[in-house]
């Protein structure tokens, strides 16, 4: 064995041992380049963890709402996680603020860019609508012709629901395919905020 | 150009085959379903037969005909990437790892998919015929 291929033999189980070492629990939260996870890796979780709620569901639905709840126990921890983040973080007390935040900030931690666009419902006065063009989550997802209504980001609903409700904004939040020319992934995230935060806007005014 | 691929399993099922040029001969579905056993057991004894001593095969890669050449290509985990082109097409063993590329993306990480059986997915279709026109197809 040649002295260069010995030296990166034991640097590698060098960096084996640090790894080890620092375990997730210990490791600084605010250091997070290079700590990403492969998209692989999160595609082959999410797989197994659709195929486990599958067998324990009746009906689109339920499928659903089971995602949906999968995703609010990631959000409940991902908005104080990324709010301790934020530097100089406020507390959002406005609606379009904490809409911002999640469009923006949210967005990148989980996605590493911001959604693609952010809409106010010209129907109803409680709906707002986040858009991703290309979701992350279902990059690899082909769901057959008979769950054709299941939309997999109901996950990623359940994340913005623990979070507006974590923010003290109660909301219901769904996801919706919407196919656009070009973009045929698109998916819309729908809030429909609960009535006393309008009543609070008013207020706040 | 590249006619056809099939995407055999490790058991010798078909579990996937398309065309991508108009105006070629078509078997039926079952015939289809015979060629890949036939050619899963020719594999296997290809495999196993080799004229030099203490060598492991890695069985049949090539199969050369004046109109046609059928390149093969099995992964480590026994499925067996098949495509068949034009002679003059340069290139396939690339052509075929990108296939698998494909395959382990969209229908591996596809959690509607059983492993073994037939691929109905629709990402892996729009992705495979964007690869075939990529290359020439």
């Amino acid at each position: 064995m040649s002295q260069a291929s010995r030296a990166s033999v034991m640097s590698s189980a060098t960096d084996i041992r640090s790894i080890k070492r620092v375990s997730i629990v210990d490791r600084n939260l605010n250091k997070t380049r290079g700590l990403e996870v492969g998209i692989g890796a999160f595609a082959f979780l999410f797989s197994e963890m659709l195929q486990y709620a599958q067998k324990r569901v009746h009906g689109i639905q339920d499928l659903e709402r089971k995602l949906n709840d999968f995703g609010y126990r990631v959000g409940t921890r991902l908005l104080e996680l990324t709010v301790w983040r934020e530097k100089n973080n406020k507390r959002e007390t406005r609606v379009l603020g904490i809409l911002y935040f999640i469009h923006t900030t949210v967005w990148k931690t989980l996605f590493g860019k911001q959604a693609d666009s952010l809409e106010k419902s010209t129907e109803h006065e409680d709906e707002y609508m986040i858009s991703d063009n290309d979701p992350l989550i279902s990059k690899y997802i082909s769901v057959p012709k008979e769950l054709s209504q299941l939309n997999c980001n109901a996950f990623l609903a359940g994340i913005v629901e623990a979070i507006l409700d974590g923010a003290q904004f109660p909301s219901r939040v769904t996801a919706h395919s919407l196919p656009q020319d070009g973009f045929p992934l698109r998916t819309t995230i729908l809030i429909q905020l609960d009535k006393e935060i309008l009543q609070r806007e008013e207020q706040l005014k | 150009m590249i006619y056809s691929l099939y995407i055999i399993s490790k058991a010798g099922g078909l579990m996937y085959q398309k065309d991508f040029n108009e105006g070629l001969a078509h078997l039926t579905a079952n015939e289809y379903l015979v060629f890949a056993g036939t050619f899963h057991g020719v594999h296997a004894i290809t495999s196993k037969i080799s004229p030099v001593r203490n060598s492991t095969s890695s069985g049949l890669e090539v199969l050369e005909a004046d109109s046609f050449k059928l390149y093969c290509f099995q992964t480590l985990t026994g499925t067996k990437f098949l495509i068949i082109a034009d002679p003059t097409h340069a290139n396939i063993d690339l052509v075929l790892r990108r296939t698998y590329d494909v395959y382990s993306d969209y229908v591996m990480k596809n959690p509607f998919y059983t492993p073994e059986m037939p691929i109905r997915s629709e990402l892996f279709d729009v992705n495979i015929v964007k690869l075939i026109k990529q290359v020439g197809g």
